[in-house]
């Protein structure tokens, strides 16, 4: 698999690791060049520096041949505009977006994109745990 | 009309302040504490209401479901998008405007079904190219709810309609050339008016057109 990640955060970086051990495909692509030291020493994918919203920065990370997006940045928008973008215009198979805010996950889920909502997941587990002690 | 303007940055304080002198009932949406306070110094406290405008509960406290007009005019693209296909989706607001930075992004705001695009960039480009006589080819003003665009055309030297009639161009059929402006006089031209060299046409061609127009104005 050819995998485009957006966003070389703590998630982000340990999924390109992760992906790239696996012997997959991994272009990993952010603003800011510290980020890329999250990635493994041994990282054999792709880095690209730049902004996801940016055509050019998606082709350099093989968005054209991307069988998966993933939208990790660190702002909602971005994410959600970014994946819209991945998918309407580069026609990407799989596209993951990660969205904080409940009801924008909601509303985008809605249009179509699939969503991971790490404040509900926190807010289900947490109750969860509570629920057991 | 009721009118919601998110972002209270240059663009939208003075787009605010503007519907308000023209007597519209107008709400500033703005992120920002102490801007939002600034602006409703200015304008008044029911002009802004403070809060993230991506957020529906936002929209839904600003009662944007019946606004006439959403204007997204903050100054990051995605945020504009975000706001804008929130207020379509969720609000069925009927026209949504977004200020574009990037030129670039316009394709996928269409695509996203935004029913109005503004980029201030792309209009200085066409100002410039305006500004340059020769330019053969020059988009002067896109009506996208009707698919059609008014243009500038200049009959440069090299121009393979100098010397010909209207009615022998083959033009397309949803092209018009409305003004024709020779050696400084303005008039109407027919189908025999013949074409001189370093006359200037304003037409009206469908968005579709533009290409094959673009195409019969290359130099042979």
């Amino acid at each position: 698999m050819h995998v485009v990640i957006l966003g070389c955060g703590r998630v982000g970086a340990r999924l390109a690791g992760m992906l790239d051990a696996e012997r997959h495909s991994v272009s990993v692509i952010d603003v800011n060049l510290e980020s890329f030291d999250r990635l493994p020493a041994k990282f054999g994918g792709q880095a690209v520096l730049g902004e996801g919203i940016d055509y050019d920065v998606l082709r350099q990370a093989g968005i054209e041949s991307a069988d998966a997006f993933l939208a990790l940045s660190d702002n909602d928008n971005s994410n959600i505009m970014a994946s819209q973008i991945a998918q309407r215009v580069f026609r990407v198979k799989r596209v993951i977006v990660r969205i904080y805010d409940p009801e924008r996950n909601e509303s985008f889920r809605e249009l179509g994109l699939e969503t991971m909502c790490p404040t509900r997941v926190g807010v289900e587990r947490i109750e969860a745990l509570l629920n057991v002690g | 009309m009721y009118i919601v303007v998110i972002g209270g940055g240059k663009v939208g304080y003075y787009l605010a302040k503007a519907l308000l002198e023209e007597r519209h009932e107008v709400l500033l949406i703005e992120r920002d504490r102490r801007r939002a306070k600034q602006i409703a110094n200015d304008l008044g406290e029911g002009v802004v209401l403070r809060g993230d405008g991506a957020e529906a509960a936002t929209l839904e406290a600003a009662g944007v479901s019946r606004a006439d007009v959403v204007c997204a005019v903050t100054g990051e693209d995605e945020d504009n998008l975000v706001v804008s296909q929130v207020a379509k989706r969720h609000f069925s607001v009927k026209r949504t405007i977004a200020r574009i930075n990037n030129p670039r992004n316009e394709d996928i705001f269409i695509k996203l079904g935004i029913d109005v695009t503004v980029s201030a960039t792309q209009f200085i480009i066409s100002l410039i190219e305006q500004e340059i006589p020769t330019t053969p080819f020059v988009n002067l003003l896109t009506l996208r709810s009707i698919g059609m665009e008014i243009v500038d055309l200049f009959m440069a030297d090299d121009c393979p309609w100098v010397g010909r009639r209207i009615a022998d161009l083959g033009l397309p059929p949803d092209t018009v050339l409305s003004l024709l402006i020779h050696d400084g006089v303005r008039s109407f031209p027919t189908k025999d008016t013949v074409l001189a060299l370093g006359d200037r046409l304003i037409g009206l061609t469908s968005l579709d057109s533009e290409t094959r127009l673009h195409e019969m104005l290359q130099p042979l």
